[in-house]
């Protein structure tokens, strides 16, 4: 199919292609993970692939890396069949990875994590020396600066993920993969990487860019394959294309990019906050007096780079941190510490809490999805109706319907959470949470992680919630997302507010500059 | 106190701080590779009594260091199959290597020499021989330089080999190559592995030279410090080796000076066994659990922050 495609019907000499891949397959256990898959990369381009979480792009850049081997299928580099093996045999054949997490050793210095497993011979100073000229020359020529003497740990992302690069243009790779790179980066980090790639590719090197916003695509890559549940559906000239087709073959079906929804109706306020401080466990200030108010039937959404004191926020919100300040919920204080501040006496008063990080504290990733859907409601009289002894079939039974409510894939109480796609795990945390019908939802990075067509799902369910007449805060990194959910937004840097917009009236830049401290 | 008294506690010192040295520096090597290794006690246990045995058997102590030294990297070996190769528990696969050392060291001792689980007593070439520093004779009676050259004159070859370790180990951790490595499959294995490095290679490099230092702890232990080997006789040294290390926060000179500790404290209390602390008499065993104490108190309160290396303990599992 990927070969009628016309990126593919031009004529190119074997050698004009970094990398082909020829029937590629690959199976764990029953699940096919990568099928019968085939793809053309050409030299000094930028190649996207797309596809949802599960579709199996990363195991094929797995494969690519030598992290695993292939069931069956061909590779060639360069026009030249080779054998990748391991990670060594990559490196071997040019190929550099920056994977999505890093693999850098954090209490390392810069210097010490690019020489790692490259060293020129048996002691170090020789080999460091070297590579700090060669640090130098790349940071010149790239934009690549990061100071070749500060430890991991002390770098922001952004910093790290360009240590990545350097490993990999260190060990001299002509073909660089970028998995989800630009997941962790702030808007501006994002157009500083997207610089460095497209100067890599001046230079004649090969990049696969592995994302699923569409956005990027679009914006740097040349060409772009789709792939969906372990198969390239197609392969398009990027220019040639558009996102509404690309969502398309990624999901199979006719996809929302935009969220659809009704103006706000706005009733009464049913939070007001009023100079809330908290400073956390390592001393550090992270909410320096914030003061903002939710009304029922509308989404406060708060925009911000991650650390600038949301996550805090929502938090101590939900009782979870002690703060200083004043909170009211329908004219009634909340308290902010000791008795009463707490995720059950939150419960107690109608607010509902979606964590930023589904797995450590939104589920417990080996219990059941039925035993997931009862934590934190486990005092309701319909599981507990003794207070004593729970009622384990009732909860089930409970659970089947949540979960066919906000379509839980595989709809099975008794799988564990664990076992969930990360779409399908957040739907199941936004079931327990929304289906009590809350006066206000607490939500944190309510699609991270999360494949498309979930994404248009959780945002449809966030809306109707609204609608029904809840409040909702919104927190989230994509700034995409917050504008388009929000009926207000509002910008946190350092702890403070820098200011509310409605989302009609400002732009991504705007916003942007607001989140970098700058308005 | 006189000089001559302090002369002999600090010889002892030196002495007793040996094994717990070799002993730390191997828990040191192993655990920058990320295996934790609380066998150091069963490798040197059976490492004395392989080299007391062989000694005797032999009359030569070199071969039974060899022997020794062989005994301690097959135990590492076990440890290295179950924790590096079959991703085992660490801790679990440690304890089973303690146990066992002090299982079998007494059953084939009797086995071999029908004297209630000990080995006869070693004498001449079965044991270590004392070294004296050239010009010791002479240089004994200058005042101040006289005695410290003295203390640190005539011990056996592998005390001044244990110290000789200390730089070394330093040198080789952060100087070199191997070092760069074998820290970094401590900290974070996935980056040694996506580097093209095999993290299994490395890791079983460690386990093997944790073998080797612990062999010469548990040798000197029979044929240095003592003369043939008696049942338990490593006495909880490994985890005194272990609670050095943790106070020394991975740190080659740091454990040095941790393990100088432990010695002066065993030291003492061997030299002065009946102290009276304002007329009252402190008993033997009071003084003899010192350096146990200690232990306990250094690790609960006066440690500060120690953090291990990031992936002690836990076996590599290949994932992105």
């Amino acid at each position: 199919m990927a070969l009628n495609t016309p990126a593919m019907r031009q004529e190119t000499a074997a050698s004009d292609n970094a990398i082909e891949l020829s029937g590629i397959s690959k199976a764990f256990g029953s699940v096919q993970a990568n099928k019968d898959i085939s793809i053309r990369v050409r030299r000094g381009t930028i190649h996207g692939i797309v596809g949802e979480n599960g579709a199996g792009k990363s195991t094929l850049m797995s494969i690519l890396f030598g992290f695993y081997r292939a069931d069956s299928g061909e590779i060639f580099i360069n026009g030249k069949p080779t054998e990748i093996t391991d990670s060594e045999s990559a490196i071997r054949a040019g190929i550099g990875m920056v994977f999505q997490h890093f693999k850098l050793v954090e209490n390392f210095t810069v210097l010490e994590n690019v020489i790692l497993g490259a060293e020129a011979g048996g002691l170090l100073r020789p080999s460091l020396a070297r590579a700090r000229g060669l640090l130098k020359d790349l940071a010149r020529e790239f934009e690549l600066n990061v100071d070749p003497d500060a430890k991991i740990e002390d770098l922001s992302v952004g910093h790290q993920q360009r240590v990545e690069i350097l490993k990999a243009l260190y060990r001299e790779a002509d073909i660089l993969i970028l998995d989800e790179p630009t997941g962790v980066l702030t808007p501006s980090e994002a157009d500083h990487l997207f610089r460095i790639l497209k100067g890599l590719k001046e230079q004649g090197k090969t990049i696969i860019l592995i994302t699923h916003k569409l956005r990027e695509i679009m914006d740097v890559t040349d060409d772009v394959s789709v792939m969906r549940r372990g198969e390239m559906v197609a392969t398009r000239v990027t220019a040639q294309t558009s996102p509404t087709e690309l969502a398309e073959l990624m999901v199979g079906r006719k996809v929302l990019l935009r969220v659809e929804k009704t103006p706000a109706q706005p009733g009464a306020e049913v939070l007001r906050v009023e100079n809330l401080r908290h400073v956390d466990s390592q001393g550090v200030e992270r909410l320096r007096g914030i003061s903002l108010g939710i009304r029922k039937g509308e989404i406060l959404g708060i925009a911000g780079v991650s650390g600038n004191g949301q996550s805090e926020l929502l938090e101590v919100l939900a009782g979870l941190r002690h703060a200083e300040g004043q909170v009211v919920l329908d004219n009634e204080a909340l308290p902010l510490s000791g008795a009463g501040c707490d995720g059950q006496a939150r419960r107690a008063r109608r607010i509902a809490h979606v964590p930023e990080d589904r797995q450590r504290r939104g589920l417990v990733m080996n219990f059941h999805a039925w035993e997931n859907i009862a934590l934190g409601y486990h005092h309701d009289p319909l599981y507990n109706p003794s207070r004593w002894r729970m009622d384990n079939p009732a909860i089930i039974r409970d659970t089947e319907g949540k979960m066919s409510a906000f379509d839980v894939r595989p709809p099975d109480p008794q799988l564990k959470a664990s076992g969930f796609s990360g779409g399908n795990q957040q739907k199941l945390v936004l079931a327990r949470e929304i289906e009590y019908e809350p006066d206000l939802l607490l939500v944190g990075q309510p699609t991270r992680g999360v494949d498309i067509g979930a994404i248009e799902f959780i945002h449809q369910r966030l809306i109707r919630l609204r609608d029904a007449g809840a409040a909702i805060l919104l927190i989230s990194v994509e700034l995409d997302e917050i504008m388009a959910l929000s009926d207000r937004i509002i910008v946190m840097f350092d702890g403070r507010i820098m200011g509310e917009r409605m989302p009609d009236e400002t732009n991504a830049q705007e916003l942007g500059l607001m989140m970098a401290g700058m308005a | 106190m006189d000089v001559a008294t302090i002369v002999q506690v600090l010889e002892s010192t030196l002495r007793l701080a040996t094994p717990l040295l070799f002993a730390c520096l191997a828990g040191l090597i192993s655990e920058r590779a990320g295996v934790f290794d609380i066998g150091l006690e069963g490798k040197m246990l059976m490492a004395a009594f392989m080299s007391a045995a062989i000694a005797y058997v032999s009359g030569n102590v070199w071969v039974g260091l060899t022997a020794a030294v062989f005994a301690s990297v097959v135990l590492s070996l076990v440890h290295g199959v179950a924790s590096i190769t079959f991703r085992g528990n660490q801790l679990i696969s440690g304890v089973a290597i303690n146990f066992l050392a002090a299982g079998i060291t007494v059953v084939v001792a009797q086995n071999w020499f029908r004297q209630g689980g000990r080995t006869p007593s070693l004498s001449g070439n079965a044991r270590m021989q004392r070294i004296d520093l050239p010009f010791v004779d002479v240089v004994r009676d200058v005042p101040v330089l006289g005695p410290i050259y003295t203390i640190l004159s005539g011990h056996a070859l592998l005390v001044y080999l244990a110290f000789l370790c200390v730089p070394l180990t330093w040198y080789v951790l952060f100087r070199t190559r191997f070092g760069l490595r074998l820290r970094a499959v401590g900290e974070n294995p996935a980056a040694v592995d996506t580097a093209g490095v095999s993290v299994v290679r490395l890791r079983y490099g460690a386990v093997a030279i944790c073998g080797v230092l612990c062999g010469l702890a548990g040798a000197y232990l029979a044929t240095g410090l003592s003369a043939g080997f008696v049942k338990d006789m490593t006495a909880g040294r490994g985890f005194i080796a272990l609670a050095a290390m943790i106070f020394a926060k991975w740190r080659p000179w740091h454990a040095m000076g941790a393990v100088l500790l432990f010695g002066l404290l065993e030291a003492v209390a061997n030299r002065f066994q009946n102290i009276e602390i304002l007329g009252v008499g402190v008993p033997v065993q009071a003084m003899q659990a010192l350096p146990y104490i200690l232990t306990v108190v250094i690790l609960a309160g006066f440690v500060g922050k120690a953090i291990p290396p990031r992936a002690g303990g836990s076996p590599y599992v290949k994932e992105h």
